[in-house]
Order: C-alpha cells, then sequence, then structure tokens
C-alpha cells in the first residue's frame, strides 16, 4: 500500500508545537516586563477581608434606592442594543461578499466596521461623556456604537454562510437585490440573527453596569458614589442587585436562545 | 413538432464563454429555439451543459456573441430591462435553491417577485389573483395540502414540485431545467419530468432541460442537443435520433469533455 506523502510540517507537528512555543516566549516575556508581584496580592489579602467585613452588614434600607438606576441600566441596554442592530442590519448586507460582489465596497467598508470595533467601550463611554455630559444618554450612545461594531460582524459572517442557491433563484424570477434580502437572505439568518441581537444584549447589559463609572448613567454611577462614600453596605446591595440583574438576563437570554435552535 | 415559421424565442448567435482561470466553458455556440419546442441537452459532465444553460439566463456572463430573448438581447441588457428578461426565464435547479426556513406559499410567490416593488412583496402584499395563481400552481403539482409547511419538512421530490410551482407562477415564456432530476430517485424523477411537459403542452412554455438520463431525454424531448467539450456535436428533433448517436455523444471525443 502506498500513501502519499506527508509534508514536513505535517509530519512534526510544526503548527502545534510553534504555536505552543510562540505562546510560552510571549508570557514569560510579558510576565519580565509587567514584574508582576503576586506576593503582594498575599500580603494585601488582610485588607480585602476588611472590605469584606462591612460588606457582609448590607445596608437593605438602601435597596428601593437601587431600582430606579438599576431600570436605566436595562434600558439603556435595550435601546443601545436595538439602534446598534437597525444600523448594523443595512451594514451587514453591504459587507457581505455573496451580496455585494465588488471586492472594493465590501473591504472599504470592512476597514471602517474593524476601526469601529477596535474602539473600547470605555473608551467610547469617556468620550460621550465629555460631549454630550453625564447621564444615560452617553450611555446609550456607547452602547449602540460597540453593538454596531459587534452585531455587524456577527452578521455578516453569519450571511456569508447561508445557501446561495434561493439567491440565485431569486435573481431568475426577475426580482431585484432588495428582493433577494428579504426572501432569500433575512429567512435563512433571522433565528441566529435574533440570537446574535440576545446575546448583544447580555454583554450590553454587563457593559452599561461599569459604564456608569465614568458618568454614563445607570446602576455604574450609584455604585461610584456608595464607594467614594466609603457606604461598603450599600456597595453590598448594589453588588447583589447586579448580580441578581445578570444572572436573570443571562438565563432568559439562554433560555432563549436555545429554544431558537 | 416546430412551426419553421416561427422567430426563436431563444436565439444563441456565437456564443463562446472562457473562464477566468483560462478554462474554456463554450465554444461558439449557435443555437435557435423556437416556441413550444421541449429541448434537452445532453452531454457527459464538464461539457458545458450547465454553463450554457446559465447563460441563457445571464447568470454567466458570457466571453463573446450574444443571446436574444424574443429578440431582445439579454447579454446586453442592463437593470430593470435585464430582470424584464429574466422574468420570462424561469429556472428550475438540481439543488431546488427554495429558501427552507420559509413556507410554501412563500416559496412559490417568490415567482412572482418580478412583478412586485420590494416593498410590497416584503410585507407580504400580494394582490389576490396573484395567492390564486399560487394555490393553483400547487394544486397541479398535488401538494396544496402542504401550502403552509415549511419547506424543510418536504421530501427532495415534494421541494422540487414547489420550485416548480413557483416557475409557474412566474409565467414565463421559457422554461430553463438544470438537471432537475438528479438529486431525485426515478419515481419522483418522472413526476418532476411530466410536471414540465405539461408546462409544455398545456401551456405552450418552452423548455429547456439538462439530463443525464438518456432514457428521459428520448421520453421527454422533441429534440435533442449534445455537447462535448464547449461545443454542440449534435441537434436532431426526436423522430431522427436513434440510440448510436445518444451513446456517441457519451462515448465517443476520448474524454476531452472530462477535464475542467
Amino acid at each position: 500500500m502506498k500513501l502519499p506523502k506527508q509534508t514536513v510540517a505535517q509530519r512534526f507537528h510544526i503548527r502545534f508545537f510553534g504555536g505552543l512555543i510562540i505562546l510560552l516566549v510571549l508570557l514569560i516575556a510579558s510576565n519580565n516586563f509587567l514584574k508582576l508581584d503576586f506576593g503582594a496580592l498575599i500580603q494585601n489579602f488582610d485588607q480585602f477581608l476588611a472590605l469584606f467585613k462591612e460588606m457582609m452588614h448590607p445596608d437593605w434600607k438602601s435597596a428601593p434606592f437601587v431600582v430606579q438606576p438599576m431600570l436605566e441600566t436595562i434600558q439603556m441596554a435595550l435601546i443601545g442594543t436595538t439602534l446598534g442592530t437597525l444600523l448594523a442590519i443595512p451594514a451587514a448586507i453591504i459587507a457581505a461578499r455573496n451580496v455585494v460582489t465588488n471586492k472594493w465596497i465590501t473591504g472599504f467598508v470592512r476597514i471602517i466596521f474593524n476601526m469601529i470595533r477596535t474602539l473600547p467601550d470605555l473608551l467610547l463611554a469617556a468620550l460621550f461623556v465629555a460631549i454630550v455630559g453625564i447621564g444615560p444618554y452617553a450611555g446609550v450612545l456607547t452602547l449602540t456604537i460597540f453593538s454596531f461594531g459587534m452585531i455587524t460582524k456577527l452578521f455578516y459572517e453569519c450571511i456569508e454562510t447561508i445557501d446561495n442557491g434561493p439567491l440565485e433563484a431569486i435573481l431568475t424570477t426577475g426580482g431585484k437585490r432588495s428582493a433577494m434580502v428579504m426572501f432569500a437572505i433575512l429567512p435563512q439568518v433571522s433565528s441566529r440573527f435574533i440570537s446574535y441581537i440576545l446575546y448583544t444584549f447580555e454583554i450590553n447589559v454587563r457593559a452599561s453596569t461599569v459604564l456608569g463609572y465614568l458618568g454614563a448613567g445607570g446602576i455604574g454611577q450609584q455604585l461610584q458614589t456608595s464607594l467614594s462614600q466609603f457606604r461598603y453596605d450599600q456597595t453590598a446591595v448594589i453588588i447583589l442587585a447586579i448580580l441578581i440583574m445578570v444572572l436573570a438576563i443571562d438565563g432568559l437570554s439562554n433560555f432563549a436562545r436555545e429554544r431558537l435552535q | 413538432m416546430t412551426k419553421p415559421e416561427l422567430k426563436p424565442v431563444i436565439d444563441v448567435q456565437h456564443v463562446s464563454k472562457v473562464y477566468e482561470n483560462g478554462t474554456n466553458g463554450l465554444t461558439d455556440i449557435n443555437l435557435q429555439i423556437k416556441p413550444g419546442e421541449f429541448v434537452v441537452i445532453v452531454g457527459l459532465s464538464g461539457a458545458g451543459k450547465s454553463t450554457l444553460m446559465r447563460s441563457l439566463n445571464r447568470l454567466h456572463q458570457v466571453t463573446e456573441g450574444h443571446v436574444l430573448i424574443d429578440g431582445q438581447s439579454i447579454t446586453e441588457a442592463k437593470g430593470r430591462n435585464l430582470r424584464r428578461l429574466r422574468r420570462d426565464v424561469a429556472m428550475i435547479f438540481q439543488n431546488f435553491n427554495l429558501v427552507k426556513q420559509s413556507t410554501v406559499l412563500r416559496n412559490v410567490l417568490a415567482g412572482r417577485l418580478g412583478y412586485y416593488p420590494t416593498w410590497q412583496s416584503s410585507l407580504g402584499l400580494f394582490k389576490e389573483a396573484d395567492k390564486q395563481r399560487a394555490y393553483k400552481a400547487l394544486e397541479r403539482v398535488n401538494l396544496l395540502d402542504k401550502v403552509y409547511q415549511r419547506v424543510d419538512q418536504l421530501s427532495g421530490g415534494q421541494q422540487q414540485r414547489v420550485a416548480v410551482a413557483r416557475a409557474f407562477v412566474q409565467d414565463p415564456k421559457i422554461v430553463l431545467a438544470d438537471e432537475p432530476t438528479a438529486s431525485l430517485d426515478p419515481k419522483t424523477a418522472h413526476l418532476v419530468m411530466n410536471d414540465l411537459k405539461s408546462m409544455n403542452q398545456e401551456l405552450g412554455k418552452t423548455v429547456v432541460a439538462n439530463l443525464h438520463s438518456v432514457a428521459l431525454a428520448k421520453e421527454y424531448g422533441t429534440r435533442i442537443i449534445g455537447l462535448r467539450a464547449g461545443r454542440i456535436v449534435y441537434d436532431e428533433q426526436i423522430q431522427d435520433v436513434t440510440d448510436v448517436d445518444l451513446a456517441d455523444i457519451y462515448n465517443d471525443g476520448s474524454l476531452v469533455g472530462e477535464d475542467q
């Protein structure tokens, strides 16, 4: 029996071991560069315990004051996700190579979308707080741009995996490209789109709790206030509330996404 | 069967197609098809059958020559004009090309998309007459009871007949069928071929089909065209076709048709 020859790279698993070595080198190099002191973490452990002790007596009376900013956080995430999605759908269609066959157009818009996606949400929040001032408006704008970047990429990659046969079929009926989008593309991707939107919403809820820290509204702002006033008993309530909310929303959204499969 | 005085509904003039990688798909094809003909194109895989068929509705761009549909050039048509011409040329595919996640009705109504502005079709605002047309087409292919089901719940044969119904409602002059039975069992293949035959005989549509099966070609075609290595090597009315001729199309000319 004569087998075809394996290349050297195949025979010695060059890719795997090469990748492993590069990873190790990077890890050692970055540790040397940062000079991480794990000892300090252990030495300061009593400080952490002290903080924890104070938080063990939550100020339950402050609980009602958490509700309003909590709702604001969810609303920010909801509006941000919705606006981001509405912008992302047409953007993803333009970026999908099986819809727009001109490589210059898809290439150009992808560069733009990549640049938008590389902006960290905290940087965006700082920017928008500076532009529109402290409050939930800045948070909504941040989450809109953040969701747009993420959803666009998820969407156009999803569109590129669909069966292109029905697209041709629509063309042969004399339908327009817009009809092709509505009849052949969206039905094929809609359940995965909804799943991606829910996933983005989960991330946005978590992100928006932190955004408040920069003054972009919501529960994060409350969190920051309580910490700066050393009211750790209130901090405890806020953290618990965030935990419950994030767990609940993740659970609901996971449940919905599984049902979509 | 053909009436010599009729003007051709498909007129292929000196069409050649060279692929980007340099392979010759088609070489100097000249072909006139009259209204009402049932033309079957036969040949080995890679002989250019699909390429020729997809040049007729311009899913493929030809490198040279013209294709006229009812006297108008589809090879030069643009935008609205191209869509108008395509509306007259329905196509049935080997892989059905239905949207599996949509209902049977929505897939059949897609055949009417060339008649509607997109906003109207997207909202499902099809005219009652067109819905009736869709029901009637489904009744013809014996699938009216499946009208509200999702396509992915149907068998392959049923899916192909939904695709036939879609071609029905498009109300084209020409129906192209690219290996319509290749992924079906023999019994279902006959059902689909019978659908095409009834479109041809009862509704007077011109049918052009690529077939692998010689038996089906002889049973349904009124004219057989043989392709080998991108050239027409055979073109006869069915009454003049012999088994020896058909065997020649497949066996002769060494294996030039196999590359590509």
